[in-house]
C-alpha cells in the first residue's frame, strides 16, 4: 500500500521534491508530474494572490474517483491541491504518475488533472492588485453526467 | 400539507461569504433539493443560476431533483474551480 492517499488536500507549501519521491518504484520506466501554478493575470487582471477554499469530505470522495479511475496502465498516480492563501508562482496542484512507459504516465497526468478541475469541489478567490477580489467561475455541471467516469 | 423538516446546511466559498456564516440549521417543508434551493436563495439573496450548481446530500453528490429528508446535510456547490 502506497503512505498516501490518492488526492489530498494541504495547507502548507507543496514539496515537489519530496512529492515526486514518494512515487519511487523500480518497475516505474517513467514518471510524469504536473504543476499548477499561481499566475500574475488572468483576463487582463493583476493578480497578487489567489486564495483556495474546498470541500474537504467531497474532495476527498471525487478526488479518490478520478485518480483511481485515471489508473488504467499506470503503477500509482498521486494528487496534492493547496488550500488557503497563495502567492504568484507558487504551486497549487500536483500529479504525479508512474508507469512501466511513458505514453500510459503523461496520458494518465493529463487524466487527473483534467478530472481534478471538472470535478474536485475547490473553489479559488482571486485577489487583484487594485485591491478588489472575485470568486472564479470555474467548471459547471456536464448534463447529468458529471460525475460519471469517462 | 408537506411535512416540515429539519436541514442542515453547509456553505463554502461564494456561499459562505453570501450567506455571511459557514454553515446553519433551518426548517423547510422542501420536497427536493431544488425547492430547498429556492427558499435558501431567497431567504439570502443567492444569486446563481441553478443550472451552474451541483448540490450534495449528505456528503455525496445528487440530482437536483432528489427528496429532502428530515436530518439531511445539504450543500449547494458553486462551479468548481480548483487547479
Amino acid at each position: 500500500m502506497a503512505a498516501y492517499e490518492p488526492f489530498e488536500l494541504s495547507s502548507e507549501p507543496l514539496d515537489v521534491g519530496e512529492l515526486a519521491a514518494s512515487m519511487a518504484n523500480s518497475g516505474a520506466g517513467a514518471l510524469v508530474t504536473f504543476e499548477g501554478r499561481v499566475r500574475n493575470t488572468n483576463d487582463n487582471r493583476s493578480v497578487v494572490a489567489l486564495e483556495y477554499e474546498a470541500h474537504p469530505a467531497l474532495c476527498r470522495s471525487e478526488g479518490a474517483a478520478v485518480v483511481r479511475e485515471s489508473l488504467d496502465g499506470v503503477i500509482a498516480a498521486r494528487c496534492v491541491h493547496r488550500v488557503g492563501r497563495l502567492r504568484v508562482g507558487e504551486v497549487a496542484v500536483w500529479v504525479g504518475v508512474t508507469a512501466a512507459h511513458r505514453d500510459e504516465a503523461f496520458r494518465a497526468c493529463r487524466a487527473v488533472i483534467d478530472g481534478v478541475k471538472r470535478r474536485v469541489p475547490i473553489w479559488k478567490k482571486e485577489h487583484y492588485a487594485d485591491g478588489s477580489t472575485e470568486w472564479l467561475r470555474g467548471c459547471e455541471p456536464e448534463g447529468h453526467a458529471h460525475h460519471e467516469s469517462r | 400539507m408537506a411535512e416540515q423538516k429539519t436541514v442542515h446546511l453547509e456553505y463554502f466559498a461564494a456561499f459562505r461569504e453570501m450567506a455571511g456564516k459557514g454553515s446553519e440549521t433551518v426548517r423547510s417543508q422542501a420536497s427536493t433539493a431544488t425547492e430547498l434551493y429556492e427558499e435558501v436563495a431567497a431567504l439570502h439573496g443567492f444569486a446563481f443560476d441553478r443550472s451552474t450548481l451541483r448540490v450534495a446530500l449528505n456528503n455525496v453528490i445528487e440530482p437536483w431533483s432528489s427528496p429532502i429528508r428530515d436530518g439531511d446535510l445539504v450543500t449547494f456547490l458553486a462551479p468548481f474551480a480548483g487547479g
